[in-house]
Order: C-alpha cells, then sequence, then structure tokens
C-alpha cells in the first residue's frame, strides 16, 4: 500500500539524500575507475574498456565458478535446510535448541576459523581438497543457518500448524502433507532463504579465501588477488565484473520473490 | 449427498499432557447416528481436547477408547480414523484454488480425476461458491472460507464431522446468519457431528443437543431447552443465560422456602445445597399482591426490545428482571415481584 500524499519534508528529503550519496558515491567512484585510462589523471586521460578486457581474460572463470558454486549453495541448503528447518520448528526439546545453536556458530564464528576446521578435517582429501566441492561444502555451512532460520520461523506459524492437521485429518501421508501443503505454504520464506543463500555466497570472502586454492577461485577472491597484484584500475574494472554479475542475479530473485509473496499472501 | 450416520462412542476417555496438567477428566459421551452434538463451555474447560481426542489428532490417556459405530478407532491415526474437520481458522491450503481446497482429501486418497470433479462440483452446489472455484482463500470473504472448510471436510465422506469453532473467526452480523445456515447444511447432509464452541447461542442454533462443560469434564448433557430450564448445576444455568441467584439461611433451607420482600415462596423439591436460580426474564413485576414480594427500582437499563430493571427486595440481593419495553416502573418505584413456583431452579454447585 504505498500513500498517496505525504506533506512535503524537505529536511527528511535532505538527510536521505546525503546519507544516499555517502553510500553510492564509492561505488560510482570505483567504477569510474575501471573505465578511465588512468585514474590519478580521472576522466581527462580518456575512457577505456582495456581494464575490463584484461580482467576477463584473466579472472573470466571465476565469475561462472561464483555463480555456480552459489546455485549450488542454494540447491543443497534448500535439500537440507527445508526438512531441518521443519524438524526444528515442530520439535521443542532441549536437544533441538542445542542443535539449532550449532548450526548457527559458523555465523558467528569468523570464516578463517570454520575454513581452518575444515582444512584440518579434510585437507588430506587430495582431490576433494583442490575441487570446486570443497568450496562450495564451505559455503554450505556458513549459509545453511540462514535458510533453516528464515523458513523454521515460517514452519512456527500457527496457522501452519493448522494447516498441517488439517491435511492430515483429509488422510495425507507425512510425504504428501509436506511436498503438497507445507513446502507451498513456507514457499514465500524458502525464495527469501534463498535469495539470501546467494547473495551471502557470492559475496563470500573470507572463508572461500582460505578454502582456495589457484585453479579454485570465486570471484571475491579473485577480486582480491587484483586489488594486491594489479593496477587499480583493474581492480576497479574488477568491482564492475563483480556489479554486473550479481546485480542482475539479485533482481531476478528479488522479483521472483516479491511475485512469490504477491501470489501466496494472505 | 447422503452421509453415512455413525455412533460415536467416547467411553473413559482423559487426556493428561506431557506437563502433567489434565486436559480433561475420565469422560464418557455417545453421539446418536446423525445427531449434531455441542460441546459448550469456556476456554480451558476441556472441549477441544475432547475433540481432538477424536480426531485422533490427541491420544487418549490408557483406558480410554473411542468408537465409531462398532468399530474401535482408539489406537487409529488421524489420517486413517476417515474423521472430517473444520478449524476455527479453517486452515485453507492458501496456494491452492477453491476447487482444488475441496478436492485435496480425495486426491490424496487416489480418487480418479473424473470423480473427483463430480465430487468437488457437487459439494460446490451444496455450500453455494458456484463461480468461485478458481479463487484461493485470500480472495474470499469469511463466510465463503467457511463453507469452503465444511465442503473440504465432508468431500472425503468421513464418518464424522467435528467442527472447531466454526463461526468463531466471524463478524458478529454474519455470525448470526451463517449459524442458521450451518445447521440446515448439517441436517440436509444427516452427518453425526461434534460440534465445540463457546458461545451458547450458537450450540442452541446448531446442536440437537449440548454437552456444557466446566473444568476438564462434561457438567450436564441434554437438549437446549431442558439445560436452559433444568439445569442440574449452577455453572450451566449460568453459562447458558443470565441466572439471578436468591440466598436461603439454614432456616429456609430446611423448611424448603425461599424468604424475599417479607413473603416466603415454596421451592422446588429437588434437592439443592443452598441457592436457588431464576432467569430474569421469569422475574414478573407488578403491582404488590398477597404472596408477591415487596420491592424497590434500583436501577433501569432500556435496551430497545427489552428493559432491564435491577430491583432490590427485603433478604436478598439485587435481583435482575428482564421485562418488555412497555414495562411502566421507574427508578424508585416499589413493584410486587413474583416467581412461577415451576420457573424457580434448584442447581448444585459446581463443584459436585
Amino acid at each position: 500500500m504505498r500513500a498517496t500524499a505525504q506533506p512535503p519534508a524537505p529536511l527528511l528529503f535532505a538527510v536521505t539524500l546525503v546519507v544516499a550519496l555517502f553510500m553510492v558515491v564509492p561505488i560510482l567512484v570505483s567504477v569510474m575507475a575501471g573505465l578511465v585510462v588512468n585514474y590519478s589523471s580521472g576522466l581527462k586521460s580518456g575512457l577505456t574498456l582495456r581494464w575490463l578486457a584484461q580482467v576477463w581474460e584473466t579472472y573470466g572463470d571465476t565469475v561462472a565458478a561464483s555463480l555456480l558454486i552459489a546455485a549450488g549453495s542454494v540447491f543443497a541448503t534448500v535439500v537440507l535446510g527445508v526438512p531441518c528447518a521443519y524438524m526444528l520448528a515442530r520439535n521443542r526439546s532441549r536437544a533441538a535448541r542445542a542443535f539449532e545453536e550449532v548450526l548457527t556458530l559458523p555465523v558467528a564464528v569468523p570464516g578463517l576459523a570454520t575454513a581452518l576446521a575444515l582444512i584440518l578435517v579434510y585437507g588430506q582429501m587430495a582431490s576433494f581438497r583442490q575441487s570446486f566441492a570443497f568450496i562450495l561444502v564451505g559455503h554450505i555451512v556458513f549459509t545453511l543457518p540462514f535458510m533453516v532460520r528464515t523458513v523454521s520461523a515460517a514452519f512456527e506459524r500457527g496457522d501452519l500448524v493448522a494447516l498441517e492437521e488439517a491435511a492430515r485429518t483429509l488422510g495425507a501421508s507425512f510425504p504428501q502433507r509436506f511436498l503438497g501443503v507445507l513446502v507451498p505454504a513456507v514457499f514465500p520464506a524458502i525464495v527469501a532463504g534463498c535469495l539470501m543463500v546467494f547473495t551471502l555466497s557470492i559475496g563470500e570472502f573470507n572463508l572461500t579465501w582460505m578454502l582456495r586454492t589457484p585453479l579454485t577461485r570465486t570471484l571475491p577472491v579473485g577480486l582480491a588477488d587484483s586489488y594486491a597484484s594489479m593496477r587499480i584500475e583493474v581492480g576497479s574494472a574488477y568491482t564492475l565484473v563483480f556489479l554486473a554479475v550479481v546485480l542482475p542475479a539479485l533482481w531476478a530473485l528479488q522479483t521472483l520473490a516479491a511475485a512469490m509473496q504477491k501470489r501466496y499472501g494472505t | 449427498m447422503e452421509l453415512e450416520r455413525t455412533r460415536i462412542e467416547i467411553v473413559d476417555c482423559a487426556k493428561t499432557y506431557a506437563d502433567g496438567t489434565r486436559g480433561l477428566k475420565p469422560t464418557t459421551l455417545t453421539v446418536e447416528p446423525g445427531e449434531v452434538l455441542a460441546l459448550l463451555g469456556p476456554s480451558g474447560c476441556g472441549k477441544t481436547t475432547l475433540l481432538r481426542l477424536l480426531a485422533g489428532l490427541e491420544a487418549a490417556d490408557p483406558g480410554g477408547r473411542i468408537l465409531f459405530g462398532d468399530q474401535d478407532v482408539t489406537a487409529r491415526p488421524v489420517e486413517k480414523r476417515n474423521v472430517g474437520m473444520v478449524f476455527q481458522s479453517y486452515a485453507l491450503f492458501p496456494q491452492m484454488t477453491v476447487e482444488a481446497n475441496i478436492g485435496y482429501g480425495l486426491k490424496v486418497r487416489g480418487v480418479a480425476e473424473a470423480e473427483r470433479r463430480r465430487a468437488v462440483g457437487e459439494l460446490v452446489d451444496l455450500v453455494r461458491l458456484n463461480g468461485l472455484e478458481s479463487k484461493r482463500p485470500a480472495e474470499l470473504s469469511g463466510g465463503q472460507r467457511q463453507r469452503v472448510a465444511l465442503a473440504r471436510a465432508v468431500a472425503v465422506r468421513p464418518r464424522v464431522l467435528l467442527l472447531d469453532e466454526p463461526l468463531a473467526a466471524l463478524d458478529a452480523k454474519l455470525k448470526e446468519s451463517l449459524r442458521d445456515e450451518l445447521a440446515e447444511l448439517l441436517r440436509r447432509l444427516g452427518i453425526t457431528a461434534v460440534h465445540v464452541t463457546h458461545d451458547q447461542h450458537e450450540a442452541f442454533a446448531i446442536a440437537d443437543r449440548l454437552a456444557v462443560m466446566h473444568g476438564g469434564s462434561i457438567v450436564q448433557v441434554g437438549r437446549a431447552e431442558t439445560l436452559y430450564r433444568a439445569p442440574t448445576h449452577a455453572f450451566v444455568a449460568d453459562f447458558l443465560g443470565r441466572v439471578n441467584r436468591l440466598e436461603r439461611d439454614a432456616d429456609a433451607l430446611a423448611r424448603g422456602v425461599v424468604k424475599i420482600g417479607g413473603v416466603e415462596w415454596s421451592c422446588p423439591s429437588r434437592s439443592s445445597d443452598g441457592g436457588v436460580l431464576v432467569r430474569p426474564e421469569d422475574v414478573q413485576l407488578g403491582p404488590h399482591r398477597p404472596d408477591w414480594a415487596l420491592a424497590t427500582v434500583r436501577h433501569r437499563t432500556f435496551l430497545g426490545e427489552r428493559i432491564h430493571l435491577r430491583v432490590e427486595a427485603d433478604g436478598q440481593s439485587s435481583l435482575l428482571a428482564d421485562v418488555p419495553p412497555d414495562s411502566p416502573f421507574r427508578v424508585g418505584d416499589t413493584v410486587g415481584v413474583w416467581v412461577a413456583p415451576e420457573r424457580l431452579i434448584a442447581a448444585m454447585e459446581t463443584d459436585a
């Protein structure tokens, strides 16, 4: 519902503008830096796509890797997280609460520590260690609690309990009511969880930085490499690539989530 | 659509929750085939617990038995009990259309598409939802949702129908028109139904018999008129409508009379452990005559179709009289008070 006639509030507008600029300007400057020939002389040096091309050549493969890992994280957190969320929502025992805490740990513990733990345990399994699957596992460990929390909050709602009971009185077996009634009823929450997991996975750096190998890199890790080892224009061009990849994906997911809310909202 | 008429027998069913609270004391109750029985009581009286035991959503404590016809269903899980249930919130599946909601039970039973369509069509006609088949629950009014919930519950041809506060989610005006409609629909289906409510008018309008519950047990079972006119417990009298309580001292008790406003009325013979009850509409007011108690009007409330007068008589606390709107009495007037002997209710206190 949008308010139609609001009195003008110049001060509020000014504050909003300043805050928005404060946040947007660095991004714009960074994008600009990736498109100019020489950052220190600014726009005067002229515009070029040279840096972008260089980034694409050196790090182009990280785009696909990041998108695949994000998609893999979304898939895995849905398959693992939705049943887990249901279990946590229906089981109020102390063990279930403890499990929920443990599940949330990777959010609180620095990614470096999580990564170190994974390396300690699986570091010797060379083919696993050297594959993207290793990074994917790290991302799943990190993103799973976000999916579980979001979806279990939806499962806990009283109307969901009643929906399940209604399906039971109508003779629906557990698989029938879980897939046919409950999952569709919490679908907006699952979409919201996917959006969150996808975003977190695409941007994840510190855990990934520990888990990567020279042959398994993601977008943010490549970004760090380029910042550390190349001209500032190349690093900035990389930011541009990052935005070009992430923004359309986020917009698409957000549109989907909004459509879901509209369709299922009650 | 004619449905099976099943006798329900509840034998010694109690429910103790995991935390030790007693939701229901051992209860025995029979619902006749095709009968609509209301479980009536305030919140926490155990009515919903009893309904959930019938549905199989809760398991009764060991020793209790539930029979549908001559089949013992105590150990049957809810999915296999073949009950239809209408929930307070209706619990309609939000992502499904009206049609899909009504047909859900048939679908999970593997009924063929064509047969399902025919059955759903018949139900849509029955509950008059024609034209709304492809709407989602969010697009329906409260009354329409209630009808979808009912149609969905009876679509699977259940052995018994359970209604948990089916009208509580509606506003007062709608409630009144829908309760007659629901009563009529239940009669047409002919199904044995158990209806939980805290609203006595709803129970009167819908049920053939009422079971009034209090503190986890059934206090009295009977037809509406019987319960209203001859409640065995003060709680029942009080729950079914306004009631005045006439106090009796030891002497009055011993002689079987009520002392009021300078006269003595003889009490009903039924044993009573103290007070005598009288409904406000049974309190007659008029000029003072012999045998009529003398009282003073203390308060007058005009309600449109009725007037409530609060009168005070010697020996009793104040008495509420419900009189027609043409009653001439005003605050301060002295009036004669009369209650026909058969209208005096001798009821037990509830903690029996």
